[in-house]
């Protein structure tokens, strides 16, 4: 068989089959329009300004690791004037977490880029492995959820950035409009394909990835032999999500712009004000000022029930009310320290940056 | 007559194969068959990918076959070349092929 020539150059020997449009390119050519389609996507839905601080929420995973790397390329090369930090959360996971930390570290080292590390343990006092051992596995990928969110803003606030950006691609968008019709949760439909969401007072979050394809991210990080971390976290994986996510590349095997259509379908809805109204008013979390729908927000619920020994008092209303019965929290509880977003107006008293000192 | 390959898995697919990314195996450079040797035609990925989970496959297969092929969500090339621009499981293999999987099912 003669080699087939890139389908855009007519040069160079095709070595992808482009998932998105069929068309079979050469090496060069993809890595520039991979590159391209995602500078396209930031641009299109002007997601950042010149000096932007700007957190890239890193796991060692290949999706975060190709990010980090193309928003150090497109800032570069488009002299964007971005600051670009890498963050890390470290949920205490013995033989998970800590290896790919090293990952990050790694990266840190290649991207030249600041790293900072927040553990749930110096932030709640508990790793997933202690929570594990005191919960089992049943709730614990809820309590990981929560904490994880909140600690990768509170991990932004400290770096003082404006804007955390996430590795989330197109398959991981068409599978959460999957599992959100499957849920029939109608107000998350209409959120998770927005490309960046902010309320009133969160910190900016975006996905630069939005349309780009597991299959290219995944040839992009082999052809550029990026440095990146696979293995499944070893408490109980997401069932629900792993369905989705198999019929979707089931999905994707029959028809390749299956992922594409999903999330046009999805972007296509138009949820009704009212389902929109059914989003409790936002507040500050009474113990720890970070934004909540109630008068505790998620994390410090969840954290009160493991200090006090009724892990589930944040999980159902019921063991709730069975704690409640038990009398207020008691004077000496632990609890998250208090929540400041970072302004760039801000001028009282900041937080200096701690960051990893460069091996 | 045999073929020499160098076989790669990437992306958490090596933990079903001993937790080593990189093989070199050794495989017949014709089908076996039952008939003479009129009918042995030479091997094919597809072929390979049954020799794979027949030789080197620790745990489950699940994870690497599904209907006839590998599962969906794995990335095949062939010499660096994406294997869908190769015939997929028809490439006929060469001796000294490189053939790498790569998972991309595992976490971001
Ligand atoms: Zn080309
Ligand atoms: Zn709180």
């Amino acid at each position: 068989m003669a080699p087939r020539l890139c389908a855009l150059c007519d040069n160079a020997r095709a070595i992808l089959k482009r998932p998105k449009t069929g068309q079979q390119i050469c090496k060069e050519c993809f890595f520039y329009v991979f590159e391209t389609e995602v500078h396209n996507t930031i641009t299109q839905a002007g997601l950042f300004h010149p000096g932007d601080r700007i957190a890239i929420g890193a796991s060692g995973g290949k999706d975060s690791t190709v990010l980090a790397h193309v928003m150090k390329t497109l800032n570069d090369r488009y002299d964007c004037g971005l600051e670009l930090f890498l963050l890390s959360i470290d949920e205490g996971i013995t033989g998970y977490r800590d290896d790919s930390l090293e990952t990050v570290k790694r990266n840190q080292q290649q991207y030249d880029m600041p790293l900072k590390i927040l553990s749930y343990d110096e932030l709640y006092g508990w790793t997933m492995d202690r929570i594990v051992s005191q919960i089992g596995k049943k709730n614990n990928c809820t309590f990981c959820g929560v904490f994880r969110r909140q600690a990768l803003d509170r991990g932004a606030s400290m770096l003082h950035v404006d804007h955390i950006v996430t590795g989330h691609n197109a398959d991981d968008i068409a599978e959460t409009v999957l599992m959100n019709i499957m849920r029939g949760d109608i107000a998350r439909l209409g959120r998770c394909t927005l490309i960046c969401t902010q309320g009133e007072d969160t910190i900016k979050r975006s996905k630069p990835f939005k349309y780009a394809y597991e299959k290219e991210i995944v040839m992009y990080a082999y052809f550029k032999k990026l440095d990146y971390f696979s293995t499944e976290c070893i408490y109980s994986p997401d069932a629900y999500r792993g369905h989705a996510r198999v019929f979707l590349k089931d999905l994707e095997a029959a028809r390749p712009s299956a992922i594409i259509d999903i999330i046009h379908s999805g972007e296509a809805f138009e949820v009704k004000n009212e389902v929109k109204a059914t989003q409790k008013a936002q507040q500050t979390c009474k113990r720890c000022g970070y934004m909540s729908s109630n008068e505790l927000c998620k994390a410090c619920t969840l954290l009160e029930g493991l200090e006090r020994g009724m892990a589930n008092a944040g999980i159902t209303d019921r063991a709730r009310k069975k704690l409640d019965a038990e009398g207020p929290a008691p004077e000496n509880l632990r609890t998250i320290p208090m929540f400041h977003l970072p302004s760039s107006s801000s001028t009282g008293p900041s937080t200096p940056i701690s960051l990893e000192a460069p091996a | 007559m045999s073929l020499s390959l160098k076989i790669e898995f990437g992306g958490g697919l090596e933990l079903l194969f001993s937790n080593q990314r990189s093989h070199k195996v050794t495989i017949p450079s014709r089908m076996p068959s039952g008939q003479g040797s009129e009918n042995e035609r030479p091997v094919d990925l597809k072929y390979l990918i049954f020799w794979l989970k027949d030789n080197l496959l620790k745990e489950r297969v699940e994870l690497f076959i599904e209907n006839e092929t590998v599962r969906p969500g794995i990335l095949v090339l062939v010499n660096d070349t994406d294997w869908e621009l190769e015939g997929e499981g028809e490439y006929q293999l060469q001796d000294g092929d490189e053939i790498v999987f790569i998972s991309t099912l595992h976490g971001g």
